[in-house]
């Protein structure tokens, strides 16, 4: 059980060639991780999320702010002390980095036998981890046997094996295809749930941060531009990267050239109503349309989940007499958001 | 051929064979070590490696890029001094031996560095998140990930090395390079010059197979 608060925090590197400007891969980032969330930050490549990753565990070392991983202020710490915290701070890879040149279960011991653990305890641990991910069958196994999956989940034993308060994943799942992916964040929820470890992880995927995600935290350009409960922040994106996740995920308002191409098939008033879980009654706003004898086609959009309550965006076409359309748009407008498209 | 019989007779062949494999061994055991030490130093102290250090790394890079494209019988000569200096003579086997060892030291530096720079990135840092410092990132996990091709470095370094000894009597060695140059080619009698050349193709392929076969072991493939 471990919070880590990440504080005002920005990472410069100096510019290439003698009068270039510096270049800021994370600028002035605040995330405050409780003790047994999953908190994900998902930006596109580029956004700095991997460079932020790397300065929690002190792999790279921030140029500004402060970061508290537990009681060790890791932005304090010389190289030599920021080992030991090290083995407190699991961290697991895109492309697994396991040894290729140790079997399966060296690879689970190294970070024990960095940690100094003995013999007999390193092996009971060894075998307790692998039987954890599912992979004692495959203690001496080389890793290139393995596939994708088990090598993440080999990856997982790994980064546990000294039994970490919080666990770094940098795009664990972005090199699996879906349902090898969909049984890697199962394992990571797992991790959360009965291990109580804190994770962290980036990644530019809404899909992995719908699954398993508590908290989420938006980069765009180095900068934290959205953070909050996964479902505010995706039910209502205030900026254009969260929009353009979110439309990722599920289909929200239709593009402008497909919009031109509804217009022309469906002669109606067409609305866009944004739904939200708690907020918006789905089955008043169907009444209220139907109460006034006005008809209504779906034609585009879609609901969705996000951490157990369900938010979307319907473009609905209003048919019926012009007066009775016009007095049901005004009437919605009382329950949801709603926008006039034509 | 008769020339050719009363040399393997009389164990001409038989001691320049050892000799050669002699001066072989010596010279990839001791070049080997300091050429791995210099190679992993190059791999670590260059920009992005783990123990990043710009003069170190450009010392050692000069060093390697100034005595590498030395053509040996040239080395031989320049670096006589030097040979006296460290084991006390310019010529004969122990001056030969230093020279050997000279030139695969910097040789093997490079070939161990170009072999351990592709190892992926990605492993050391997985071994610094673990916890673990510079050398034991370098003992545990660089130099056993890169292994496999740097057994197959080392096994072409083993064959320069024996073309180098052809050149062993320059400064009075011995060797089968020495022998067909002396009996075969200044005595106009091919087959000496035949037979020795076969011996080394012999010792060669012996090399290159055991070096496949541990580098395919290593890698797995």
């Amino acid at each position: 059980m471990t919070r880590v608060q990440m504080i005002g925090v920005s990472k410069r590197y100096p510019g290439r060639g003698g009068n270039a400007a510096p270049v800021v891969a994370v600028d002035d980032v605040s995330i405050d991780v409780a003790s047994g969330e999953i908190h994900a930050i998902i930006g596109y490549s580029g956004a700095g999320k991997s460079t932020l990753l790397r300065l929690v565990n002190g792999l790279e070392h921030a140029t500004g702010g402060r970061i508290l991983v537990g009681e060790d202020e890791i932005t304090a710490l010389p190289e030599s002390k920021l080992r030991d915290v090290r083995g407190r701070i699991g961290m697991i890879f895109q492309q697994f980095n396991l040894f290729h040149s140790k079997k399966v279960a060296k690879n689970v011991e190294y970070p024990l036998i960095v940690a100094g653990v003995p013999a007999a305890e390193r092996k009971r641990r060894v075998a307790e981890m692998l039987e954890f991910v599912g992979l004692a069958d495959k203690a001496q196994a080389f890793t290139d046997q393995l596939s994708g999956g088990q090598k993440q989940r080999v990856g997982i034993a790994r980064a546990l094996a000294t039994s970490p308060g919080v666990l770094l994943a940098d795009e664990a799942t972005s090199a699996l295809d879906p349902q090898t992916s969909r049984e890697v964040l199962a394992l990571l929820q797992r991790v959360n749930a009965e291990l109580g470890i804190t994770i962290i992880l980036i990644t530019h995927e809404m899909e992995v941060v719908r699954e398993i995600a508590h908290r989420v935290t938006v980069m765009d350009s180095g900068r934290a531009v959205e953070q909050g409960e996964v479902f505010d922040v995706f039910s209502a994106p205030q900026s254009d990267t969260t929009r353009r996740f979110v439309a990722t995920a599920l289909p929200t308002e239709p593009a402008a050239e497909h919009l031109e191409e509804l217009r022309k098939r469906h002669r109606g008033r067409l609305v866009s109503l944004t739904f939200r879980d708690g907020d918006v009654d789905q089955p008043l706003v169907f009444r209220t349309l139907a109460e006034r004898g006005v008809g209504v086609n779906i034609v585009h959009g879609g609901i969705t989940d996000v951490g157990g309550r369900s938010f979307g965006r319907l473009t609905l076409e209003l048919i019926g007499e012009d007066l009775k359309v016009e007095h049901a748009v005004a009437a919605l407008a009382q329950e949801t958001t709603l926008e006039v498209l034509a | 051929m008769d020339n050719l019989l009363e040399l393997l007779q009389n164990g001409k062949f038989l001691d320049a064979t050892v000799q050669t494999l002699t001066y072989v061994v010596i010279a990839m055991g001791l070049g080997g070590l300091l050429g791995l030490l210099i190679g992993v130093l190059l791999t670590v102290t260059r920009q992005g490696g783990i123990l990043q250090n710009r003069a170190v790394y450009w010392v050692l890079n000069f060093l390697v890029n100034f005595f590498r494209p030395i053509p040996f019988v040239i080395l031989i000569a320049a670096i006589q001094p030097l040979a006296r200096v460290v084991v006390g003579t310019g010529i004969g086997d122990p001056a030969l031996i230093f020279v050997l060892t000279f030139a695969a030291t910097f040789g093997i530096a490079r070939l161990v560095e170009q072999n351990l720079l592709t190892v992926p990135p990605g492993v050391i840092e997985a071994s610094r998140a673990m916890g673990a410092g510079p050398i034991r990132s370098i003992l545990a996990v660089l130099i056993p990930e890169g292994l496999g091709p740097v057994v197959l470095g080392y096994t072409f370094a083993f064959i320069a090395v024996v073309d180098m000894t052809a050149m062993a009597g320059v400064i009075g060695g011995g060797g089968l390079g020495n022998l067909a140059l002396q009996y075969g080619y200044r005595q106009f009698n091919p087959w000496v010059t035949w037979a020795a050349v076969l011996i080394i193709i012999v010792i060669v392929q012996i090399v290159q197979l055991l070096g496949n076969l541990l580098a395919r072991k290593l890698l797995r493939r």
